[in-house]
Formats: structure tokens, sequence, C-alpha cells
């Protein structure tokens, strides 16, 4: 493993106590000229320049590390492109322009290699199975190392099975990684984990990552009830915080997040209070919401964890009343009679 | 549960078994599914009823269930699944005894977007409802809706859409069955994460569904509204 890379990151967080991770890049990219449909991913080799742009947004903005535009460079997303052979390729054309914009800061930069879903279901009721799953991340893995990602960085995850092949793909490559989950069902990941559950689920894995926790989802409110819930689960490892800049309007034939970057400038550090070590920002999170977000980590002291309350209060209400750890959500229905 | 007598399904009362068969779609047990299907079918029920009394029914619970957040995606895959199987069963028989339909829709995410997989749950769950769906997949410039729509088979177009990019895109297709003087033939439904109540409304929908549960109650709702209004007129 390259070790030298997990110690600059845990060696960031000793020292400050706190990483800064990126804001969106979708977003960005649509605004910088992305047609929707159109897979992002093709701008590595289309439009470098442009890709540049979004990574030195980043870190001119404060950011210790950003994601590299690869989130659907998997063979199943490239294949809705005819592009499902160019998996490696893609990914280590994102990794390199990532190195390059790292090698030029003067700051130590962390190139993560974003690895999205496979867009399958998997499990019981899927359609693919642990041994493509792991293949296909697997072929990206080696694109994004070989590009000269830092880390190898999962994101946007619903299903355990699916974190679980993606950690036997990387286990291969022996690069460190982390990984998050995203949470957009009363307070659960789509497929039904909640919080405590992804705690146990990394803690259970052959090949950990170095860091965990959650992207994406609903609204800043819901991510920190998330974080909160992986302290309460017993987290071990840092707990990595990706929420979006509050929640899309449509306003005038246009899409708005409603997310100020006073906003999620208290969400940082709401998130640091809740326990969060690496903080960052997902869709509608701009370098002008990073700066805020920066300047606010570094001039506010660490102060306790925010309660549920507090959290309401500040960014706005959760999307469900319980997340499913408290045990006061519904329940499943009682059944007539057990099956053999 | 393996210290519990075990059911014969062949061995309940009409009434019970169609409890059993609720509990079985809830967990997704298809085998068990067919079995009662045939059973009931030899005890002489009429396939419609077998559908609406003890698959629809069943569906349904499993809806409100997912709705609230009680079952998850994996749950509510096995139980559509364990439909299926019963519905492989009834479908050609429903077809000769000319069972009433219960509606119908076409569905499809829209133009620059390749995202499926709440499309695909809006679609099983209505099929597990017992509506006849036809699915466009991802993708669909409005062409192809409209192709679909003129065919006169549909009563409800479904729409989904996942980004933020590609939702504006819903109203070029109500505003193009506006210009067509179609909108008013068809229940428009939206839906997808980024969407909302508000934004339904203002390109002009009949409904945003938040889920696939609501999806199906809704399209209930309306499919009720229409005859209604073919009865009173």
């Amino acid at each position: 493993m390259d070790t030298q890379v997990t110690d600059k990151l845990t060696k960031l967080i000793e020292t400050q106590g706190w990483v800064l991770a990126d804001g969106a890049t979708g977003t960005n990219l649509f605004n910088a000229g992305l047609q929707a449909g159109e897979p992002p991913e093709f701008w590595n080799e289309e439009h470098p320049d442009r890709i540049t742009a979004l990574y030195q947004g980043a870190v001119d903005a404060g950011s210790d590390l950003f994601l590299t535009n690869s989130f659907g460079g998997n063979a199943s997303r490239l294949k809705l492109h005819n592009a499902e052979k160019r998996a490696h390729e893609l990914s280590k054309i994102a990794a390199e322009i990532g190195r390059e914009v790292a090698d030029k800061s003067s700051r130590d930069i962390i190139v993560a290699g974003s690895m999205g879903p496979t867009g399958e279901i998997m499990g019981a009721a899927g359609t693919l199975s642990h041994d493509d799953a792991v293949e296909m991340f697997h072929e990206q893995a080696e694109g994004l190392i070989a590009g000269g990602a830092d880390v190898l960085w999962l994101e946007t995850i619903s299903a355990p099975e699916e974190y679980a092949a993606a950690a036997d793909a990387i286990a291969r490559t022996g690069h460190p990684w982390a990984g998050t989950m995203s949470f957009d069902t009363a307070g659960r990941t789509m497929m039904g984990t909640t919080s405590a559950g992804m705690v146990k689920m990394v803690d259970d894995l052959d090949y950990a990552p170095m860091a965990f926790g959650a992207n994406c989802g609903v609204g800043a409110s819901d991510l920190l009830r998330t974080v909160l819930g992986f302290v309460e689960g017993g987290a071990s490892k840092p707990i990595i915080s990706k929420g979006n800049a509050g929640i899309p309007k449509y306003v005038d034939g246009h899409i708005h997040y409603d997310g100020t970057p006073e906003l999620m400038a208290e969400y940082a550090v709401m998130a640091r209070n809740s326990g969060a070590k690496i903080i960052g920002g997902c869709c509608g999170t701009m370098p002008d919401h990073l700066r805020a977000m920066r300047k606010a980590l570094e001039e506010t002291p660490v102060g306790k964890a925010p309660t549920l309350d507090e959290i309401a209060a500040a960014l706005g209400g959760f999307s469900s009343e319980s997340d499913g750890t408290d045990g006061a959500g519904p329940k499943r229905r009682e059944r007539r009679r057990g099956r053999g | 549960m393996s210290d519990e007598e075990e059911i014969i399904l062949s061995e309940l009362s009409d009434e019970e078994l169609t409890l059993q068969m609720h509990d079985d779609l809830y967990d997704g047990m298809k085998e068990e599914i067919e079995e009662a299907v045939n059973i009931l079918l030899e005890r002489g029920w009429q396939p419609y009823d077998v559908l609406t009394k003890a698959l629809v029914e069943g569906m349904r619970i499993v809806g409100i269930d997912f709705r609230d957040g009680i079952l998850f995606v994996p749950e509510v895959l096995l139980a559509a699944g364990a439909m299926k199987g019963g519905m492989a069963i009834l479908k050609p028989l429903l077809a000769e005894t000319g069972a009433p339909r219960l509606g119908s829709m076409v569905i499809g995410t829209v133009k620059g977007d390749i995202h499926d997989i709440g499309k695909n749950l809006v679609t099983m769950m209505m099929e597990g409802a017992g509506f006849e769906v036809k699915d466009l997949g991802i993708n669909n410039p409005v062409e192809n809706y409209l192709e679909a729509l003129e065919t006169g088979e549909f009563d409800i177009l479904g729409m989904s859409a996942l980004l933020t990019t590609t939702m504006p895109y819903m109203k070029v297709v109500i505003d193009t069955m506006v210009e067509k003087g179609m909108r008013d033939d068809f229940t428009v439904l939206v839906g997808g994460a980024p969407l909302n109540e508000e934004f339904g409304k203002a390109i002009g929908a009949d409904a945003y569904c938040r889920d696939a549960a609501v999806a199906v109650e809704t399209a209930k709702e309306f499919m009720a509204k229409k005859h209604n209004q073919m009865a009173a007129g």
C-alpha cells in the first residue's frame, strides 16, 4: 500500500484537525457548458482545459482534496454511451489532469479518484453479480491509479453489496481508499442501510477504507444527522461529510440550489462539531461555497456536537422524523405466521 | 421461524389463503404466490378476483410500507418479482375472460437523462397494481412520448428525471401536448429525486409523485375520477 499517501491525509487530519474536500462536479460542469445526457467523462479527453478549471476552482477556493471527473467512468455507465471499453482510459486521463493541478499547487493537495455506482442492482433481487461488479470497479481503479490518484474515492453508493464489491476490487490494487454512501430515503440509503448499519458494514470489510461517510442525499441537515449516527454507531475511522448545498428549486425555467455560501459555512462548522474529519460539499456546491467553508473552519473554534434541534434550526428541517437508528421509526408489520 | 408449524397453503380457507398471500408478497415469496394463485383458480375464483383481492391488495400493503420508509428497494423488488410470478399465470386468463382494465401508462426517463432505477420501480409497482405499462426506457425526446400517446392505448403519461438539468425537459413535453390539443386527454404524472410538488405544478403536470407507491395511489385516483366523469357524461 502507498503508505506515504495514507500518511499525507492522516497527517493533514492530525495537524489541521480536518480536511476540506471539494464541492460539486456536475453542477460546475453544467455551468461550463456540459449538455444534459452528455457523459462528463468524455470531457477529460475533449476539453481537458475545462476539467483543469474544475479542479483548479476547488484548489483555489481552499480545498485540500478534490475528486476526479470519473464518477460515471465504469463500464456499466459508459455502456450507455457505447464507451464501455474506455473505463480505464477515461479514468486515467481524469486522474492525470488532477495530478497536474495538484503538483503545481504550493499546498499539499490530495487527488481522490472518484468511483460512482454502476447503476445496476445487486443482491437477491438484482441483475449484477459480485464478480462482475468487482471486475468493473477494478478496471476503473487501475485506470485512476495509473493516472496518479493518491486515493480511490467510492461515492454515492446505495447498496452494501456494491460497497463490498468495490472494496474487493480495490483490495486487488492495494491502494488506499475512502467510500461514502448516499442517505436519501427516510434517513437511510435507497436500499435501506442506516448510518449505524454502514459503520458495522465498513468494520466488517476485509480491505477497509481509510475513511468513510456520506455524500449527496437530501439536504445539509439530513447529512449531519447521518454523521451523528456514524458517531453514535461507534465509528472508528475518520468520517467524511459531503452534503448538497441545500435543495434544488425551480425558478424561471432554471434550477437553483437554495444553499448560500453562508449556510454551507455553517454546515461545515456543524459537520466538524458533529465528528466529521473530511468535510466538503456535493451537488450545488461551488467555489464560493468552498471559500466560505474554508474561512469558517479556520476561524471558528471546535465546539460540541449539535443536537438535532440545533441542526434543524440552523440548516432547515429533516426529510423524515426518524433515520432508522433510534427505534422510533415505523416498524415492519406483524406477520401472521412464520414460514418454515 | 423454523420451530413454527409449516403452513400448507391448500389447507387454508379462501380468506386465510388471501391473507397468507398478502404476507407472502410482503416477504417476496414467488413460488408460494404462484402456488396460491393456482389453488384459488382451481377453487373456481375468477382471474380478476385473484388479481385484485389477493395480488393487488397485497402489493398495496407493500406500497404503503415502502412509502412510510419501512420497506426499501430490495424488499419491494422481491415483492414485485413474486407478483410477476402470479401475474404470468393470470395474464392469459384475464385476456380470455375479458376482465376490466385498471388503466394503462406509458413511462420514460426524459431526454438527456440516463437514470432508470426510479422509473423501473414505478413500472414494477404499477404493474403490481394491475396497470398495463409500456416502458420507453431512458433518454426520450418528446417525439417518443407523442408517438406512444397517439396510439390511443394509454391513459397516463409518466415522466422521470434524476438530474436538475434534465427535469425542465418535462415542460417541453407537456407544452407540446398542449400545442397539439392533446394535453387534456391524458393524466401526466412526474417524478424523480430532485423534483417536488411546486415543480410539478409549475410545469403543468397533473401531479408530482414522491415515490413509486405514491405514483400508484395517484394513478388510481385519477383513473377513478376518469371513470366517474365518463359515467356522469
